[in-house]
């Protein structure tokens, strides 16, 4: 008996199988991709230790209310504003020229109302329990940036560079660990030209 | 002179699709190893609130806690209070430090001092829940925290 030849499959819808695979696959897909503010909490401290005792002129108080209003410095605000007011504040300056408080690289009033140097300048925001989370985000983002701000304008007089733009390419790691070696010194000093000195309160009760 | 002549006329030879489904499942491949089917089953609303001053969560030493109000199947249940989430059920305040420090013992052992705690709180929670939460964490010592945002700026819009 002749041997039947085995037919040949027909591969052709292949392609098409592979497709709906695919694009059922795509579909599916969220590449997680999580960002955030990051932040460092406060350590407890032991009670028998006295606060430092701040200035109220290098204080910076946001205070914000159960109906998510802000009160900066005791005045109502918009928060698009907030992170202008914050800048200025950091970035006074108040203390005279030729005492060793003296900030020599900010650009702001020089009012001796305001804070003597951002060394000192600390932004103390206080909120409601029922506040918003939006809310609240919303005012450390605007706070951050008032940083980030001041910080990449340091870092682009005196280096060419910008520090959120470095910061970020070492985190992602398109900077290779060599060359964020190098860059390392150079941001701590801009991280001690404007310390990040945001404090949170304890939250009021709702209603006081 | 007819040595280099085409054999065939001038015609275009038709392009040979045989290795389409090799490059189709490359990319099937590609996205089956991408894709993460959601581990944690949400029991609270999530949206985030959007912010830009942003960094990046490392998440081989994170811990994620999830916070906001239940989602609206299980209002009937639990009542409208915002709730927390860990893992896949909800978390009291005040069992939040075992859970807690349950979490961080299955990290890596070197990283568990870096630990990382990824809060994903819904926009319209009130802010009093969180402050227990990071309270909760400055007793346990774990005090770097990242709070998750969406792209964008709350301002804008």
């Amino acid at each position: 008996m002749a041997r039947r030849s085995t037919p040949e499959v027909n591969a052709g819808s292949m392609a098409d199988i592979a497709f709906l695979l695919l694009i059922f696959f795509l579909v599916t897909t969220t590449i997680e991709k999580d960002k955030g503010i990051a932040r460092q909490l406060p350590p407890i401290e032991p009670p028998t230790e006295k606060p430092p005792v701040i200035k109220q002129k290098n204080l910076f108080i946001v205070n914000v209310n159960k109906e998510d209003q802000l009160l900066v410095e005791e005045k109502l605000m918009e928060v698009k504003n907030l992170r202008q007011a914050a800048i200025d504040f950091l970035d006074n300056g108040g203390a005279s020229s030729g005492t060793a408080e003296y900030c020599n690289y900010c650009k702001g009033k020089r009012d001796i109302t305001s804070s003597d140097n951002p060394e000192k300048a600390v932004i103390s925001v206080q909120n409601d329990r029922l506040t918003s989370y939006a809310m609240y985000i919303t005012v450390q983002n605007e706070l951050v940036a008032a940083y980030n701000f001041l910080r990449n304008r340091e870092s682009q007089r005196k280096f060419g560079w910008k520090f959120t733009e470095i910061k970020n390419g070492i985190d992602t790691g398109d900077i290779n660990d060599a060359e964020a070696e190098k860059y390392k010194p150079k941001m701590e000093e801009i991280q001690k030209m404007y310390p990040m000195k945001l404090s949170e309160a304890e939250p009021k009760k709702s209603g006081q | 002179m007819s040595k280099f002549k085409n054999k065939k006329g001038g015609e275009l030879p038709a392009v040979n699709t045989a290795s389409l489904p090799d490059i189709v499942f490359m990319l099937l491949f590609f996205f089956m190893v991408v894709t993460v089917l959601r581990q944690n089953d949400l029991l609270v609303k999530n949206e985030l609130p959007k912010a830009d001053q942003i960094e990046k969560l490392q998440k081989d030493r994170a811990v994620y806690i999830y916070a906001g109000k239940p989602s609206d199947r299980y209002v009937s249940q639990y009542g409208s209070e915002g709730k927390i989430q860990i893992g896949d059920k909800y978390t009291d305040v005040k069992n939040l430090k075992p859970v807690l420090a349950e979490l961080r013992g299955k990290l890596a052992p070197i990283l568990q001092d870096k630990v990382m705690v990824a809060l994903k709180v819904d926009k319209e929670t009130n802010t009093g829940i969180v402050t227990d939460i990071k309270q909760t964490l400055r007793e346990l010592n774990m005090l770097k925290i990242i709070y998750i945002t969406a792209p964008g700026n709350e301002i804008d819009n």
